[in-house]
């Protein structure tokens, strides 16, 4: 079964002759340039200082710490922000708690639903205002927070505000009550998008929320705070508490919080499964990812590689469900990975605030170190590297599009979750060879599988340990639609009528 | 009697309870075994005391038959529990008896767990193609793809079985997760382990594959962590009764993020303590996209 490493090094050489003789596709570069067309950042009310939000109000830490939260891409300090300790966790879950038991837990479910409405509205109204904030404090790309994580944060509240009052349709022979407090820690590579699956479903179902958003990223969470001000939701129905790791761990063994919904690292996660083991506290865990990216003979190839380029490249790489891992049948590789080092080289990267960027900076200098160890580890076990030749910007955090062949299924890029812009690349002969490839993982958060063949995709994406799984598409994400891994990716789904069951108890539990 | 004359007296053939593993019934490795003894002090049966070896076995065995297991349609998984109920009920007598014998009960009560397990078995047998329908969506996504979820099994399932009723915790918590392709390996009543030993002589002539149900006698507190800790099972059901086994059994479980479920279920024969709750419970939603063109 398979092929050896010498093999993959054979064609990897073979992959680089036809590479450099054959002549190239002419995209800008040497034959046009785009014009820059960033978009303005006047409309943006940055605050120099930010408090936390407990109890509806904007307040100072009592632990009296501040931290600065900068733009990756220029490396400035956008504002201070408030760092939540112990004390202010502990005052934001018992106003949790009293919003829970004194208002929104009596408050008729299709009025909660009307605020959960108000809020999406409001995104709505505000989506460019949140779209240009969202890729400053982030480094991605305007042209991704304006057509994505904005809009479909505003989708999450939407769709959730219709449930409230009809949870007696989703868990039928059931009394649907609320849980309570729920603590939600969200991560860096989606923040306003996270804090709306968070929130959303949790509010829908009658429970208050303290969330903490990422360490650097809370610029959005904390602006989706003013508009829960703005939309008159009760005080202490949201909580935002930003902080880093010792303030999420405040919050997860908080004894008044009854759930923890967390997303981020499998690594973090476990800790999380094991402090809250044995308390009654619910948990749902998504986790990281390492997806397979399945490409047959029998695909449309063009649009395979877009589906390539889209998985692994979308949002810098700083996606759970990249699709990082690409099995290419080996009767297609060299076309495919010919064009594969085409479409990298028109990839642009640069000013994440300009229409025509398609990758931005690096969410951190922690994570660009992090993205640069896996690298040089690619290089070093003996995977060759193939990077776009894109200038990188004198200041910020970058990383070229970079994919790697020549890849061992024991090589840590072909194992480790990498969190970047960088695909190791493998090959199969046989459709059981793909499946056992692809599954061969603890992760099982995504896949995609790329075939004309219609039975094909059934049998195929029927044996993925995924999910989630795209079949001629992938990265595609809606608030109707479960989202949540097997294995190691962690368990319970966000989204649809299965991500409602965190944030409800059922009678008879 | 006379000289030469001989008695036509029959002795009885006792039975030896083993383990039973990848269909087959085998002692346990370590060479342990405990004596079960009724409540009145009379010895009924040498029972394994099954060790870590034996669980990872199990293990290995149950991970070889869940994908083929799955794979079978659902109308011939409901014909496979629906023969287990066969099997039960014709020889729904010898476990009364057994059950009486083991622990003591009466003959109504007896009666009543047996009748009552063989109930939850046709219960879960008709289940097999219906709780798909029920725990699937299509999903009206905003753009143009048909996007839908079903439920798909875990893999394999590690069951912690109540003490009691030991006969009708087992089959309580073993027939959910296998209706829906899991293989499941069943730590099984520590106190009162015999009905359940015996049910895997059920089990082998119901034409479930080997594998798919692995049954396995012991001390629970020796063999819970393991299973808890093991790197190839995907679940726990936890219906024992040590809280403090139960913490750290959950603990344990997050090295490869297990999905953990506890019942305290105080009634075993109540309506509740069946149904599709029980189903979804050891299964995961996987979400499909597909493009919708030309």
């Amino acid at each position: 079964m398979g092929t050896t490493v010498t093999d993959e090094k054979a064609r990897a050489e073979a992959i680089k002759k036809i590479e450099a003789e054959r002549p190239r596709l002419e995209f800008g570069g040497a034959v046009w340039d785009y014009a820059p067309a960033p978009e303005s950042k006047d409309h943006v009310r940055l605050e120099k200082r930010y408090g936390l939000f407990i109890g509806g109000k904007f307040a100072p830490p009592r632990s009296k710490k501040y931290f600065s939260t900068i733009n990756p891409a220029t490396e400035e300090v956008l504002a201070e922000v408030a760092e939540a300790g112990a004390a202010d966790v502990d005052a934001a879950v018992r106003s949790a708690e009293e919003a829970h038991r004194k208002y929104w837990s009596r408050l008729a479910p299709a009025e909660r639903g009307k605020y959960v409405y108000r809020i999406a509205r409001l995104l709505q109204e505000k989506s460019r205002e949140l779209a240009v904030l969202e890729t400053l404090n982030g480094g991605k790309p305007i042209k991704e927070s304006r057509d994505v994580d904005v809009p479909l944060a505003a989708a999450h509240f939407f769709y959730h505000a219709g449930w409230a009052d009809k949870l007696e349709y989703a868990f039928p022979r059931h009394r649907v009550s609320s849980i309570g407090v729920c603590g939600q820690i969200i991560p860096w590579n989606f923040p306003l998008l996270m804090a709306a699956w968070k929130i959303a479903p949790a509010l829908a179902c009658g429970n208050t929320v303290v969330l903490k958003p990422a360490e650097t990223t809370p610029l959005t969470s904390l602006h989706l705070a003013k508009i829960c001000e703005e939309a008159d939701l009760p005080p202490g129905v949201v909580n935002i508490v930003p902080g880093a790791g010792e303030t999420g761990a405040h919050l997860v063994n908080h004894p008044r919080v009854r759930k923890i919904a967390f997303t981020g690292s499998t690594e973090v996660g476990k800790l999380i499964q094991r402090a809250t083991a044995g308390t009654g506290k619910r948990l749902t865990l998504e986790l990281g990812g390492k997806a397979a990216n399945i490409i047959f003979e029998d695909a449309a190839i063009d649009q395979a590689v877009e589906g390539i380029i889209s998985g692994i490249y979308f949002n810098q790489g700083h996606v759970c469900c990249a699709g990082s891992r690409l099995l290419v049948q080996e009767s297609i590789a060299e076309t495919v990975l010919a064009k594969l080092a085409d479409r990298i080289e028109t990839l642009r990267l640069g000013d994440p605030l300009d229409k025509n960027t398609d990758v931005g900076a690096i969410n951190s200098k922690m994570q660009l170190e992090k993205i640069r160890e896996m690298v040089a580890s690619g290089i070093e076990e003996g995977a060759e590297i193939h990077q776009s030749s894109c200038s990188i910007p004198a200041r910020g955090f970058w990383f070229p599009p970079t994919f790697f062949t020549g890849v061992a299924q024991s090589h840590r890029i072909a194992r480790e979750e990498i969190f970047g812009p960088v695909l190791a690349v493998m090959t199969f002969r046989t459709p059981d060879e793909a499946v056992e490839k692809a599954n061969n993982i603890p992760y099982g958060l995504s896949a995609g599988v790329w075939t004309d063949k219609g039975s094909k995709i059934f049998k195929i994406t029927a044996k993925m340990k995924a999910g989630v799984v795209w079949a001629n598409t992938f990265n595609k994400f809606d608030p109707s639609s479960p989202f949540g891994g097997y294995k190691e990716s962690g368990f319970g789904r966000e989204g649809g009528v299965h991500g409602l069951r965190a944030y409800v108890a059922l009678s008879g539990e | 009697m006379q000289r030469g004359e001989v008695s036509r007296e029959s002795v009885e053939v006792r039975k030896t309870y083993k383990l039973y593993i990848g269909g087959e019934f085998v002692r346990t490795e370590s060479g342990r075994y405990d004596p079960i003894e009724s409540p009145k002090k009379k010895l009924l049966a040498n029972v394994s005391r099954g060790s870590r070896k034996d669980l990872r076995d199990a293990v290995a065995k149950a991970r070889t038959a869940q994908a083929g297991w799955a794979s079978k349609t659902a109308y011939l998984k409901g014909q496979i529990l629906y023969r287990m109920a066969e099997m039960l009920e014709g020889r729904a007598g010898s476990f009364e008896d057994l059950l009486r014998e083991s622990r003591g009960t009466t003959a109504a009560a007896a009666k009543r767990e047996v009748r009552a397990a063989i109930d939850r078995l046709v219960h879960y047998a008709g289940w097999s193609d219906k709780f798909g329908a029920l725990l699937g969506t299509v999903n009206p996504v905003a753009s143009s793809y048909f996007d839908f979820s079903v439920p798909e099994p875990m893999g394999v399932v590690g069951i912690f079985a109540p003490e009691s009723p030991d006969l009708l915790g087992l089959v309580t918590h073993l027939a959910p997760a296998i209706v829906s392709g899991n293989a499941v390996v069943v730590l099984v009543s520590e106190r009162s382990p015999i009905a359940s030993l015996e049910f895997a002589e059920v089990l082998a002539t119901s034409d479930l594959p080997a594998g798919v149900v692995n049954l396995i006698s012991g001390r629970k507190e020796e063999l819970a962590p393991h299973l808890a800790r093991h790197m190839d099972v995907n679940a726990i059901a936890d219906a024992g009764e040590d809280t403090a086994l139960s913490k750290s059994v959950a603990e344990d479980a997050a090295v490869n993020v297990k999905r953990v479920r506890r019942y305290a279920i105080r009634d075993y024969y109540r309506e509740n303590a069946q149904g599709l709750d029980f189903i979804e419970a050891f299964t995961e939603i996987k979400t499909t996209w597909h493009p919708i063109g030309v």
